[in-house]
């Protein structure tokens, strides 16, 4: 047997290389039913506003143990870099991780990353000793700032967050695996079992996503499938793929069959 | 004093800490973090830092997300 697989980040190790969102499920319960189901140990949570007209209202935290479970909030929906360095800050003032999942949305339409910002903001976090893991485009230079500011892993978009239109450029992907040392995570644009694969075929380290499963019609089913997809893209990377020829090469052998003379 | 709270006003009869403040939006024991005036208050200082006239207060917790 080979030697245990495993991520490390930050001074973590981790056995799963899917991560999880924790938005859009239909219930708190059916939100611990699919982390459960797809076997991550990194969930991604969000930071809002305390809903003060009623404080008794459930928490997504009882539904998330937190002795399993390796918490990575997030600054989603931040659109500058004072307010995604506040939301961490305030996070992790909260008290379950140093992580945080840093994002600086420059537009609404594409949720596209504002990388002059992300990489600020980056260098500003980087130095509060936060281990980050910043959301950014799928841009091998943009990637290797990113490492250089010391951000923890690069998590390049597959597609944008929520579309499901997979990996669009695998290309750069495989580039920006070249050029960083650090963990490489697609985060966001994963719809269905075969994106996530790919992107583990590419060799990346790990993959986020959120609505890939909690969109689908059944939510549970997409979760057991993107756990499958993940090890098993994981594994085919490992294991090394053929090379891709044009013509074919029998598996079978090419002599001593009948009537040959 | 007014202050204001994840963007609401808020009329207070006088200067409380954030930890009383916390206590008396219900919000006791529950895993959160608490900003003054755009400042991570801690919180080992919850009970020390007093609210002012005009202090602007954000209360988060943590949601799904992805």
């Amino acid at each position: 047997m080979m030697e245990e697989d495993v991520l490390v980040l930050g001074n973590k190790k981790f056995k799963s290389r899917l991560f999880v969102g924790t938005g859009k499920y239909s219930s708190f319960e059916e939100t611990k039913q699919a982390l459960e189901i797809s076997g991550a140990e990194i969930v991604t949570v969000a930071v809002r506003r305390v809903n003060l007209d009623d404080p008794s209202k459930e928490s997504l935290l009882d539904y998330i143990d937190r002795e399993k479970y390796t918490i990575l909030p997030n600054t989603a929906g931040c659109y500058t870099e004072e307010d995604a360095v506040r939301t961490a800050r305030l996070a992790r003032e909260a008290g379950l991780s140093d992580m945080v999942k840093l994002e600086v949305i420059g537009d609404e339409k594409t949720l596209f990353p504002d990388n002059e910002a992300l990489l600020s903001a980056t260098k500003t976090l980087v130095k509060e000793g936060f281990i980050v893991l910043p959301y950014t485009n799928d841009d091998p230079i943009m990637a290797k700032k990113l490492e250089d500011a010391g951000a923890a892993a690069v998590m390049p978009l597959g597609a944008p967050i929520g579309s499901g239109l997979g990996i669009r450029n695998p290309y750069n992907i495989k580039i920006i695996l070249e050029t960083v040392k650090v963990p490489v995570i697609v985060d966001a644009g994963v719809g269905t079992a075969s994106d996530a694969a790919i992107a583990m075929e590419l060799g990346c380290d790990g993959v986020l996503m959120n609505t890939g499963i909690a969109g689908a019609k059944k939510p549970l089913l997409m979760a057991e499938a993107m756990k499958y997809a993940v090890k098993a893209g994981r594994l085919a990377y490992l294991a090394g793929r053929i090379p891709k020829k044009l013509y074919a090469t029998a598996s079978s052998p090419i002599t001593d069959i009948i009537g040959q003379d | 004093m007014k202050i204001k709270v994840n963007g609401k006003e808020k009329e207070l009869e006088e200067e409380i800490t954030i930890k009383k403040l916390i206590d008396l939006l219900g919000l006791a024991d529950r895993p959160l973090a608490v900003e003054l005036n755009k400042e991570v208050v801690k919180k080992e200082n919850h009970n020390s830092v007093r609210l002012k006239d005009g202090d602007t207060v954000e209360i988060i917790h943590f949601v799904g997300g992805g």
